[in-house]
């Protein structure tokens, strides 16, 4: 299984310029609202028509501008499965799970796969429920389960909890990864969580602006995000402007600090720091810093470090477990900004 | 008493209900489709007859109609047919005015349907026909319902237009609306009111229905939002 995507649409100001290519993985799409994900996908399945560019599922064209190939969303056999779940308000659940089967053209065949996926779903007795009976887990199920009925070649999956009540997300994902593991396809995810595209994909594609921005395994990404937009996605906290002010160092504009960087030939517009980058006591880039405020989380405490110099715009956010704050607080700490910390960053 | 008039206006209103029926649903899904601008003038032009004056829908299909007019002389050469003063054109007068009724309910009823079912249909196979039909109407159903008892109890009402094109003849154009004013201009109160009682108890019931109807789908989806 693969899929191959080029492809380019504008609507209204908007302009969607993707490129994509994934295998037998799970590829999630990251970006803001508004940047572009479910279109792509919307455009992948059909229901949206591309200005220009290709697609092909397994070496099959399903949309090619030029040579003016559009297969019917119908034909195109890939599963989409939307935000809202889109179940038939006025079909049962095992009928909505049937009229994902409507390919099966023997009926008693339908009925069987319709059965299999109630029972593989859990969802046995709440068969002859409207949608709007169900919770919000079950309608994913429900809608899971519809989708697979129609025997896709590639899953597309549009932010596929954020229906659902933060408590049940977590057993929802986990199921969401059996899905997954079973489906053993291509997996496209669309989502805007950093946490849920780390637990579920194999890759991830920053998205930005309508432009795939920067596209690596997730390790890759997380670890050297490379523009700003994906440093942000990726649940960077601290983002500074910098200047360059020899080969190795930058200064920080926001923090009022000059630091030495690790990649020296690296042009960068931003410095990123994430909150737990931070290490207390000396080392390299160590200052001094006064605590302007303590934010107590659950787990962890927030420090808001000023560090000395009164050119400090911003102040850098700093997590640490509660144990290690509470052994070291005070006012004023020394703490210091790694180089193999730094995330250097385009515009 | 003679029952004609309420026959004919039971008539009058059923024909002319199911004509709007199929012509406002069609008018209301390619309108629905359409971009702004035109959507914009189409939805004006398909509007007016609920905001003219009947007697000027009157006038106007007068203006075509008539024997000595482009279409009505037409009929009448061809296939030696009147288009007014009988049933069927106070059906069509009716059928104009009752028209705007039907397109809105309809259109708002389209307008207001998720397109991600018909979307996420589309990709799970389901053929545009089986979309209109099994997914569509029967989301939209309770606007076109709704659209259909109304467009029909104002069908029952109608008499400015009905009575400028078909007129009134007892035994075979007089409808109820008619009957009362000519019966009030001869002096026949007690028949009038007689016949406005009717027409009361008509119009009630079928506004009546009309909230049973919504009440008992506002209920079904109580439970199943449960």
């Amino acid at each position: 299984m693969s899929i191959a995507v080029r492809l380019i649409k504008s609507l209204g100001g908007f302009r969607l310029e993707t490129e994509l290519e994934a295998g037998n993985e799970t590829l999630a799409l990251l970006g803001a609202s508004g940047c572009g994900k479910s279109m792509t996908l919307q455009c992948i399945a059909g229901v949206v028509r591309p200005d220009q560019g290709t697609i092909q599922v397994d070496g099959e064209v399903l949309f090619d501008a030029k040579r003016k190939i559009n297969l019917p969303p119908q034909k195109r056999h890939t599963g989409l499965m939307f935000q809202n779940y889109a179940l038939f308000p006025h079909m049962t659940v095992l009928q909505n799970i049937q009229a994902g089967a409507a390919g099966e053209r023997d009926a008693a065949r339908r009925r069987q796969t319709a059965f299999e996926l109630l029972e593989r779903f859990g969802l046995e007795d709440l068969a002859r429920r409207c949608p709007a009976q169900l919770s919000g887990g079950q309608r994913q199920r429900a809608a899971l389960a519809r989708v697979l009925a129609s025997k896709p070649r590639i899953l597309m999956l549009d932010e596929p909890f954020s229906a659902l009540d933060s408590h049940l997300r977590f057993s929802m994902e986990q199921e969401m990864r059996r899905v997954i593991r079973e489906f053993a396809g291509t997996v496209l995810l669309v989502s805007h969580d950093r946490d849920e595209v780390f637990r579920m994909s194999d890759r991830i594609a920053v998205m930005g602006e309508g432009r795939v921005e920067r596209i690596g395994t997730k390790e890759e990404v997380f670890r050297s995000p490379g523009t700003r937009n994906a440093a942000v996605l990726t649940g960077c906290k601290n983002i500074s402007p910098v200047q360059r002010l020899d080969c190795g160092h930058i200064y920080a504009r926001d923090w009022g600090v000059a630091l030495r960087t690790d990649r020296p030939g690296e042009g960068a517009d931003w410095v990123g720091l994430r909150m737990h980058g931070i290490r207390p006591g000396e080392g390299e880039n160590s200052f001094l810093c006064t605590v302007e405020e303590v934010v107590e989380n659950p787990f962890s405490y927030t420090v808001m470090l000023r560090p000395d110099g009164n050119r400090c715009r911003v102040p850098i956010g700093w997590e640490l477990d509660k144990k290690t704050w509470e052994k070291i607080r005070g006012g004023r700490q020394r703490v210091c900004l790694p180089p193999e910390e730094l995330l250097l960053l385009k515009g | 008493m003679d029952w004609f008039p309420l026959a004919n206006s039971l008539r009058i209103a059923a024909v002319s209900t199911g004509v709007t029926f199929f012509l406002g649903i069609l008018a209301a899904w390619h309108a629905a489709r359409l971009p702004r601008v035109w959507k914009g003038i189409l939805d004006a032009a398909l509007t007016l007859p609920l905001v003219l004056p009947p007697t000027v829908v009157g006038y106007l299909l007068l203006r075509l109609l008539g024997p000595r007019r482009i279409l009505g002389a037409w009929a009448m050469e061809a296939f030696g047919v009147r288009l007014t003063m009988n049933w069927q054109s106070a059906a069509l007068a009716t059928a104009v005015v009752i028209f705007p009724l039907m397109y809105r309910t309809a259109r708002g009823a389209f307008e207001s349907f998720d397109e991600n079912l018909a979307r996420s249909a589309q990709t799970l196979g389901l053929s545009d026909a089986y979309i209109f039909w099994r997914i569509r109407m029967p989301c939209c159903r309770q606007g076109i319902l709704a659209g259909v008892v109304l467009s029909f109890a104002r069908a029952l009402g109608e008499y400015g237009a009905t009575s400028m094109v078909a007129g009134y003849t007892p035994g075979r154009t007089a409808t109820i609306s008619t009957t009362v004013y000519q019966l009030w201009r001869t002096n026949n109160d007690a028949l009038a009111l007689r016949w406005v009682l009717l027409n009361l108890a008509i119009s009630s019931a079928v506004l009546l229905a009309v909230n049973l109807l919504e009440k008992r789908s506002g209920a079904g989806a109580e439970g199943r939002r449960r």
